[in-house]
């Protein structure tokens, strides 16, 4: 039989690491928000945690609304972090192989207790102002890639799309001129 | 709450299997050298989306809270531009997102506590600064 191999290679091209553990970890990342959605009512976005957790700290009139969804935010940030170490333990680890899953190689991996865990090699300095900016603009756009990008588009949303195309468009710019300045990693 | 956290925990896991906890991989994406991201956000949203279309047919309310199924829709104003715009550089430049940041850290990634340092920096410069303008907003409004 003979096959075309210009798709392949296309697809080779354009997805270097496969699109398996994309897919699923996508529709993994959906499933979170279903569950919660389905048992709730609560379409959960992971940027008002930021906003929500300060009302802790801070009685400026801006948090202080956030204080009826500020624990159960906290609970939903803890399950986030534990589902990240849980795969860490299992997958990441070897513990655990699926065909689905294609390791990258960026960034360092090391051993503790057995526990193969993962860091990255991206500058701290811009890991510092990104979060800023990432911080400053979540709360003002009023979402952020899991708020507009998962629940507001599964929702149809016409204010989600339009905030999901600016952060986006804006994002690959940006990491265009980055790159092109020589910033790496 | 237990299912909160049971939605977290899958949601986690979901970010650490896509590799969406490494940000490298959102550069790699933005750089159009991996187009891996699509199917992550895609493959996230159609799953929600069916949740959203399906259940409030179903049913009138969550069982847990009562709550009304609803679709999350918000307001469109200038701020989702000027607010996504910041956003999108602050993306561009670190390849972070709250939620995949939070996984991060999850997954071993003790660098990226600058970024969550960060976002919470970036959060309260923004929560006092609207807290002073609506403050202010409302005396003049009062005074009138």
């Amino acid at each position: 039989m003979v096959v075309d191999p210009a798709p392949l290679q296309l697809a080779a091209e354009l997805f270097p690491n496969g699109i398996s553990r994309y897919a699923v970890g996508g529709l993994l990342v959906g499933l979170g928000a279903v569950v919660i959605y389905v048992g709730t009512g609560i379409a959960a976005g992971a940027s008002t945690f930021l906003e929500s957790t300060l009302s802790y700290v801070s009685d400026q009139s801006r948090f202080q609304r956030y204080v009826a969804s500020r624990d159960w935010r906290v609970v939903f940030t803890l399950g986030i972090v534990l589902g990240g170490l849980a795969f860490a333990a299992t997958v990441q680890s070897g513990l655990v192989t699926t065909s689905l899953y294609e390791a990258g190689t960026t960034g360092e991996l090391y051993e503790v207790g057995g526990l193969t865990l993962w860091s990255t090699t991206v500058q701290p300095w811009r890991l510092f102002v990104g979060g800023v900016l990432v911080g400053i603009g979540t709360r003002i756009g009023k979402g952020c890639t899991s708020g507009h990008g998962v629940c507001g588009v599964g929702s149809a949303s016409k204010t989600s799309l339009v905030g999901v195309a600016t952060f986006l468009t804006v994002a690959i710019v940006t990491a265009q001129i980055v790159a092109a300045l020589g910033v790496s990693p | 709450m237990p299912l909160i956290l049971l939605g977290g925990f899958i949601f986690g896991f979901g970010l650490g299997f896509s590799q969406m906890a490494r940000p490298e991989v959102v550069l790699d994406f933005l750089q159009f050298e991996d187009f891996g991201l699509l199917f992550v956000m895609f493959g996230a949203a159609i799953v929600s989306g069916i949740a959203f279309a399906v259940m409030p047919r179903i049913s009138d309310a969550a069982p847990l809270t009562g709550d009304r199924y609803e679709r999350r829709l918000k307001s469109f104003d200038r701020n989702v531009l000027v607010g996504g715009g910041i956003f999108g550089v602050g993306w561009g430049l670190s390849g972070i997102c709250p939620g995949a940041a939070y996984a991060s850290l999850g997954v071993g990634n003790v660098t990226i506590l600058w970024a969550l340092a960060g976002m919470f920096v970036g959060a309260y410069l923004q929560g006092y600064w609207r807290s002073q303008t609506a403050d202010a907003g409302a005396a003049a409004a009062g005074a009138d």
